[in-house]
């Protein structure tokens, strides 16, 4: 029987779910981390789990992962109960949490043994293996060199050869390129990209950074104060925010006013940069109409551009403020 | 593991050199005191690395290293046991080189070659008793450096017992009721017995309760604190 596929938007992808969540919650005391999530994730699927510091990803990482039991609904992930089953979810899976958890006195193939081993590779095959990742993830010339002289993308590349090892079918990854320089960032999205493409493997990726998610991702879910505010391709995320967004800088302080009265003509005004003036143009309307409007009332503009509406965008639109600036914030702690 | 082999040879012998003439009060057990104090690098040692295989658990829990233990099918039994397993491995090691160390300063064992064994498993046994409590506070806390903090307790409950002198011989009420009510006073002691008496059996059997004793509350009390921190499904 041929396995029923879904189109995500430029690929297609098993549109059976590697991970379902069902009203997820996890509280701490008072504090409800994460606050009642749906999400499914198809098998083969890159999801992309966007939000900013605090707002529940990690947390959420951490009950799919078997490593925290919720507190209320379920989670199924590889068709096992999260709660019932997290032996066999252990099994399936593959995980790089937000700290990279290496022992800096080992070698990378100390790591490499030692966790194929707890995972009851024969001794052969850890070897076979572990070769065989150290070369994909391009450790292999310092895989005899102790952690701690390691620079921070090969402590994650090493990290997620570790995941990898078993040959886990999903795979997490939080926040796996915070901090990382962007030539390593980019070396990491080609190698989860593949992963998912040649390798089918299914991963679900957390992030703070809007690029990654836009990238990366077949879809994204946004979440913010431990709920998802909006899901789907980031196409269709932006999209439904819909219209470009035109930003003004007046040249003359005198003339603000004028200008905001015929920028409010072809749309709503948005928040802009300081000094600056920015509407969200309505449907039916475009760049050149605003530059002829400006040019017909003779006001004069130092600046004037046309954004494409972001993942940043959306994320404004659905929460009331931005992602972008607290992504170089620390990591999220998990719980409280 | 330098400072582990270092520190309580140079404790043997400086003690042992300078306090000698303590062994001529009447009533002291020992024809000399490097053989009272004999007991004493077994139960540093047992300190030394019980205390730092958990300083090391602290470390794993602080990076996040437990939790990539966690999400293989390592059993959880098994990684606490690992961890004392590994600390009790070193600790034989180190005994070894003691018990080579004591003889050649002059120390002599009564209890003759089938006494090693039973002396080595004892002093281990404290060094598991140790090294669960110490757990306990790396799970607990998360940090290696609370398990560092602690050490000076340990340090000061090594003091307060009859390390360097017999209970009987302690003129100090208070410090002697302190060492008599100190657990750590009996394993010295099933130790000392063994190197002093050759086979009291009375003492040795307290000794070995009283480890194994230790062993079993510091080890309820750890697991339940690995329970706590290793909240995987």
């Amino acid at each position: 029987m041929p396995r029923s596929r879904a189109w995500t938007g430029h690929r297609y992808v098993s549109a059976v779910s590697a991970i379902v969540a069902e009203r997820l919650v996890r509280e701490f005391k008072a504090v409800r981390a994460v606050d009642g999530i749906d999400l499914e994730v198809a098998d083969g699927e890159i999801y992309g789990f966007l939000g900013p510091n605090g707002a529940g990803k990690s947390t959420t990482v951490h009950m799919l992962t078997t490593l925290m039991p919720p507190t209320g609904g379920r989670a199924v992930v590889g068709g096992y109960d999260v709660v019932k089953d997290g032996p066999k979810v252990r099994e399936l899976i593959g995980a790089a949490l937000q700290e990279a958890a290496l022992d800096p006195f080992l070698t990378g193939r100390d790591h490499v043994r030692l966790q194929a081993s707890l995972h009851g590779l024969s001794r052969t095959e850890r070897a076979s293996r572990g070769d065989e990742l150290l070369e994909r993830v391009g450790l292999t010339d310092a895989a005899d060199r102790k952690v701690r002289t390691y620079s921070g993308g090969m402590k994650r590349r090493l990290d997620l050869a570790l995941a990898l090892l078993h040959g886990p079918s999903i795979l997490f990854l939080d926040e796996p390129t915070t901090g990382l320089d962007p030539q390593s960032r980019n070396a990491l999205w080609v190698e989860v990209a593949r992963l998912a493409r040649e390798d089918g493997v299914t991963v679900f990726l957390t992030t703070q950074y809007l690029e990654e998610a836009d990238v990366l991702a077949d879809r994204v879910g946004i979440i913010d104060f431990g709920r998802i505010v909006a899901e789907g391709t980031p196409a269709e995320l932006k999209a439904a925010i819909g219209r470009p967004t035109v930003q003004v800088a007046p040249s003359d302080p005198d003339e603000r006013e004028s200008i905001v009265k015929t920028l409010d003509r072809f749309g709503s005004p948005v928040e802009a940069e300081p000094g600056r003036l920015a509407v969200r143009l309505d449907a039916g309307y475009d760049l050149a109409d605003v530059v002829r409007a400006l040019d017909n009332e003779r006001l004069k503009v130092m600046h004037l551009e046309l954004d494409e509406p972001s993942l940043d965008d959306v994320f404004l639109a659905k929460t009331g403020h931005r992602l972008e600036g607290q992504a170089d914030a620390q990591p999220e702690p998990v719980g409280a | 593991m330098a400072f582990a082999l270092v520190f309580p040879l140079f404790f043997l012998f400086v003690v042992s050199s300078g306090l000698d003439p303590v062994s001529s009060l009447p009533g002291f057990p020992a024809d000399s005191y490097v053989d009272f104090m004999f007991a004493i690098p077994f139960v540093h040692g047992a300190l030394f690395t019980a205390l730092n295989s958990a300083i090391e658990l602290g470390r794993d829990i602080d990076t996040g290293f437990l939790n990539r233990i966690a999400l293989t099918p390592a059993r959880g039994i098994a990684i606490m046991l690992g961890n004392l397993a590994g600390g009790v491995a070193l600790v034989m090691i180190q005994y070894c080189i003691y018990f080579v160390g004591g003889l050649l300063m002059g120390a002599h064992f009564e209890a003759g070659l089938l006494g090693v064994p039973v002396l080595f498993v004892l002093a281990a046994l404290g060094a598991v008793a140790i090294g669960a409590a110490g757990m306990t506070v790396a799970l607990r806390s998360g940090s290696p450096e609370a398990v560092q903090g602690i050490f000076p307790l340990f340090f000061v409950g090594l003091f307060l017992s009859s390390m360097n002198m017999p209970r009987n011989l302690i003129e100090n009420s208070w410090f002697q009721w302190i060492a008599t009510v100190n657990p750590v006073s009996y394993l010295i002691e099933g130790l000392r017995s063994l190197i002093v008496a050759g086979w009291d059996l009375e003492t040795l059997a307290i000794g070995y309760g009283v480890a194994l004793g230790a062993i079993a509350l510091a080890l309820s009390v750890s697991a339940r604190a690995f329970r706590a921190r290793m909240t995987r499904t």
